[in-house]
């Protein structure tokens, strides 16, 4: 190997919190997520951008974490499926996924939360056609997406 | 994924050294939503991934009289959130509105469509029937491209060791001009274009003839391809049916696609001359407002 592969100093914010720490130059933020940080709600599926099971929030926008360099993380805000919950309790779009039984096997649902908050946090009253637009980068081989889009707009049904 | 350094200039020049001192072990990284999936699949023996999102010229995104520029870092959801854009380039929000779903639009840039230069990229049709130049830095100084005459075959564009598009420039539309762009998938999203085409309409000024045409068609060639017999043969004709299914059929010679898991020869050319009749029906219908 001819490659001079050098570990990236990072300092990024973590759902809320600083994090500092290196990251080898060509890890992904995926892997610096859960290999580093330790924080593996988040998870691998497709590793090529289609699946969405690796969603994260990145300074406001949802990204596959599969598809961003961990480098990149310095400086930025980062949200992940661990910050959803708070010390009140669940999330409303997790109380709704368990309402509305909108997941299975559950390797999906991580990145349907944090995909779905995303769109919430910015439009709080979706159309279902909007919803379903917005999860498109979302794949789920379990649930048949209905109850998905249910629970969703159940949430939002309380905005 | 072959291991590869990564460093992020904050200038041009920085970001030319680095790519020309690498040769072809290094790449230019924008969205990465091409780059890392080419990577993991060992297309390139990378050492260096280039990443210019840092340099300022790369981030900008500008509507003027002059016309729109869009910088080869800015993400197609900047483009197409931007209130300007939507008014006066709705062909550019057609293209950028589909690549991928919102976490790709997040990250992918219109810049690495053009430089990826796959036949079904979904923003270089209208590019190049807006009359697009694609703007690049390297080793020996700046030049301009025609985006009609960037990409080079699948995955090969006219960039030279060293240069990087820094950004592309749309001209301004005259008044009386119209712009679309549609693709057929099987899905609504997510998907990679069968078949795509971009029109351009410049009407006269009674809005009741075609003074120029320009025709653009995705995934049916070794590039996109700049339909010329197409859009020629609409220059002074009136705006009818008959002046409209002859361009279509002629679109529909030009197109040269190649069967594959996606779509036979016969569906892509049926295909192209459906999308150009309906292409060219919405052009006209935006540039009467
Ligand atoms: C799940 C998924 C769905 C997709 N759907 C679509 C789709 O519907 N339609 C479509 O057209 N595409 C689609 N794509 C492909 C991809 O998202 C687009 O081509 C995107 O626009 C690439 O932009 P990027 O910024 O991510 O490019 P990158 O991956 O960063 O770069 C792409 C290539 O261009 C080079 N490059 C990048 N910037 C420059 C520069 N400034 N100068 C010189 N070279 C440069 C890179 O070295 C690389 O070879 C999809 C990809 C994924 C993963
Ligand atoms: S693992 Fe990132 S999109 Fe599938
Ligand atoms: S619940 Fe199993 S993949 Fe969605």
């Amino acid at each position: 190997m001819t490659t001079n592969t050098t570990n990236i100093h990072i300092r990024t914010k973590i759902n809320g919190q600083s994090y500092e720490f290196l990251a080898p130059s060509y890890m992904s933020l995926l892997d610096a997520l859960r290999e580093i940080v330790g924080l593996t709600g988040t998870k691998e599926g497709c590793l090529d951008g289609n699946c969405g099971a690796c969603t994260v929030n990145m300074d406001g926008r949802i990204v596959d974490s599969c598809l961003v360099l961990a480098a990149e993380m310095n400086g930025s805000e980062i949200e992940t499926i661990e910050g959803m919950a708070t010390s009140d309790g669940l999330h409303p779009l997790q109380k709704t996924f368990l309402e509305e039984a909108a997941l299975q096997c559950g390797i999906c649902t991580p990145g349907f939360l944090v995909a779905a908050k995303g769109l919430l946090d910015n439009e709080p009253k979706p159309t279902e056609r909007r919803i379903r637009h917005w999860l498109a980068g979302n794949l789920c081989r379990c649930t048949g997406y209905d109850k998905i889009v249910k629970a969703v707009q159940k949430a939002a049904s309380d905005n | 994924m072959h291991p590869f350094s990564y460093v992020a200039p904050k200038t041009i020049d920085e970001a030319v050294a680095v790519l020309e001192k690498n040769g072809t072990r290094a790449r230019p990284f924008a969205g990465g939503t091409d780059l890392l999936v080419q990577a993991r699949a060992n297309k390139w023996d990378l050492d260096t991934v280039v990443d210019i999102k840092k340099i300022p010229e790369t981030m900008s995104l500008e509507v003027s009289q002059e016309g729109l520029t869009i910088g080869s870092g800015v993400p197609c959801y900047q483009v197409y959130n931007n209130e300007q854009i939507k008014k006066e380039y709705p062909g550019i929000v057609d293209g950028a509105l589909i690549i991928g779903g919102i976490q790709i639009q997040s990250r992918a840039t219109i810049g690495g469509n053009l430089c990826n230069a796959a036949p079904s990229g979904d923003s270089i049709c209208p590019l190049i029937v807006y009359n697009a130049v694609a703007h690049i830095s390297g080793p020996s100084g700046s030049r301009e491209v025609a985006v009609e005459d960037f990409c080079t075959g699948p995955g090969s564009t006219v960039l030279q060791n060293g240069e990087l598009l820094v950004k592309i420039v749309v001209p301004k539309p005259n008044a009386g001009s119209g712009t679309a762009y549609q693709r057929f998938t099987p899905r609504n999203e997510m998907d990679i274009a069968v078949a795509g085409v971009a029109v351009s309409v410049q009407l006269n000024n009674n809005g009741d003839d075609f003074e120029s045409v320009r025709i653009a068609l995705a995934a049916v060639g070794p590039t996109p391809i700049l339909a010329n017999k197409a859009g020629s043969s609409l220059s002074g004709k009136p705006i009818n049916d008959d002046s409209i299914s002859e361009a279509a059929s002629l679109a529909k010679e030009e197109a040269s696609p190649i069967s594959d898991m996606r779509g036979t020869i016969e569906q892509r050319k049926h295909l192209i001359e459906i999308i150009t009749t309906r292409m060219i029906k919405e052009a006209v219908k935006r540039a009467r407002g």
